[in-house]
């Protein structure tokens, strides 16, 4: 990912900033433009609580450049207690023993790095949720 | 009246123990055990790093708090592991905090003293009514030089401790520092580990710096030592905090609940800070705490806290110190270690 984009993306993937359809109450995320539930075009910020359950996974053991090293790891659809779902990555966890329906919550991690001297990106990715 | 009105910590859940540390490079476990009090240390993940534990720490003090992340006019992140040479964490933090962006933020760097002088400006910003609320927070994710003695010790963690001025938990009574310019542990620019003065640490360092420190405050506030109901040391290793209470009529009931050192290793500019949530976890109302910071090169900041009722409430919002501590751990081999820690040579 190229750094305007990761600067531009800032709201949403720091602090999952989404966007709630001050009409209909419907939630967006990534933030839009227009509500697509009423076509609405005036929204309230809201951050996602970054709890939810896990929908379903996939583990990456063959992976894309950048990501090599923390191969294998598991990447998944969460559903979040406000309603949408989010794709991300689960970590902090057992492979093995992560199931649809786990509990999970988000947490702010290194995503990626530019090589050793570029930007490092940080975003949200998904923990077991299990009180710590 | 000023002082902590939330207060967080994050722990990595992986940990080394100090016997698989010792058997690559052939030193006696038991012995360094026994001899520092320590016994396993937490490493961090590949994707953790100070900036990651410090939104952990503080969005786990902001939800004791219960305030609204925009009133926060300052934030100050100690380390002496910031991710870059250039360009802060305090950004990255408030961020990703939503605090942006009418807010002051600065990294500082004081060696294990950093989180303790973040901790000083905000109170006293707080206290001279700049600001409404400061947040604070002391974290690494330090490395020691293969087989060097402060590989056992270098662990990762972070502590944020949110000041303001309404439903305190813990109320500031003093502060006191002792400083002095002292050659005992030291990193030059692109140096990729630090580099320790042997004979200055312990006595002319450590020692000097928190007794120092211990002594000015007792004569300022005109307190003994019996008049703590806690006490939390600055803790390389589980040995020179101890020692130290001891030889200044501490007891093991005023230090047992701040001492994480044994299974957590020294978290650097987390270390002091650690230990007072930990202490805050189970303290009483209306109870006196001394907090007591030690960084090389070097320094103490010395803190009195008085406890308010507003702790038992606020306390059970967010996870405590033990149980990042305790629970849901995994335990890694060397190779693993050197892996996250990014000790291993690769071809680029
Ligand atoms: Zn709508």
């Amino acid at each position: 990912m190229n750094v305007p984009r990761h600067w531009r993306e800032t709201p949403e993937r720091y602090r999952m900033e989404a966007a709630k359809c001050r009409k209909c109450g419907k939630i967006s995320f990534p933030a839009r433009l227009i509500c697509p539930e009423c076509k609405n075009k005036v929204f309230d910020k809201i951050n996602l609580s970054g709890k939810g359950k896990l929908l379903t996974y996939t583990i990456i053991r063959t992976a894309p450049e950048g990501f090599v090293d923390i191969a294998p790891y598991a990447v998944g659809i969460v559903e979040m207690k406000e309603g949408v779902r989010v794709m991300g990555q689960i970590t902090d966890c057992d492979l093995l023993s992560l199931k649809t329906g786990d509990k999970l919550i988000s947490r702010f991690r290194r995503i990626n790095e530019e090589g050793k001297t570029g930007l490092i990106m940080y975003a949200y990715k998904f923990v077991p949720d299990v009180g710590i | 009246m000023v002082g902590i009105i939330g207060y967080g910590t994050q722990i990595p859940r992986y940990r080394i123990k100090v016997k698989e540390i010792a058997k690559v490079w052939g030193a006696d476990a038991e012995a360094l055990s026994k001899g520092l009090n320590l016994y396993e240390k937490s490493v961090p993940a590949p994707d953790e790093d100070t900036a990651t534990l410090s939104v952990g720490a503080a969005k786990n003090a902001l939800a004791r708090s219960g305030i609204d992340p925009k009133l926060i006019g300052a934030v100050y992140v100690g380390s002496e592991s910031h991710p870059y040479a250039v360009k802060p964490t305090g950004t990255i933090v408030s961020e990703a905090l939503g605090i942006c962006p009418h807010v002051h933020t600065a990294d500082l760097e004081f060696a294990c003293k950093a989180g303790t002088e973040g901790m000083f400006i905000a109170l006293h910003l707080v206290k001279t009514g700049v600001m409404e609320c400061a947040l604070a927070i002391g974290a690494d994710t330090s490395q020691g030089a293969p087989g060097d003695a402060l590989e056992y010790s270098a662990s990762a963690g972070a502590a944020a401790f949110l000041m303001g001025t309404k439903n305190i938990v813990a109320e500031l009574v003093d502060t006191q520092c002792y400083m002095t310019d002292t050659p005992d542990f030291w990193r030059r620019e692109n140096a990729h580990y630090p580099e320790h003065g042997g004979r200055f640490t312990g006595k002319p360092a450590y020692q000097k710096h928190v007794f120092g420190a211990v002594e000015a405050i007792l004569e300022k506030t005109g307190m003994k030592p019996k008049d703590f109901d806690y006490l939390i040391f600055h803790q390389p290793n589980g040995k020179f905090p101890v020692q130290a209470a001891k030889q200044l009529g501490f007891t093991e009931a005023q230090y047992r609940y701040g001492l994480l050192t044994p299974t957590l290793g020294n978290t650097y500019s987390g270390s002091s800070p650690m230990g007072l949530a930990a202490t805050l976890d189970e303290a009483g109302p209306d109870q006196l705490i001394l907090l007591v910071s030690y960084g090389s090169g070097a320094g103490s900041d010395a803190f009195v806290f008085r406890t308010t009722k507003h702790l038992l409430t606020n306390r059970d919002l967010a996870p405590r110190v033990r149980k990042q501590l305790n629970e849901h751990l995994q335990y890694l081999e060397y190779g693993e270690y050197a892996k996250f820690r990014g000790k291993i040579l690769k071809p680029e």
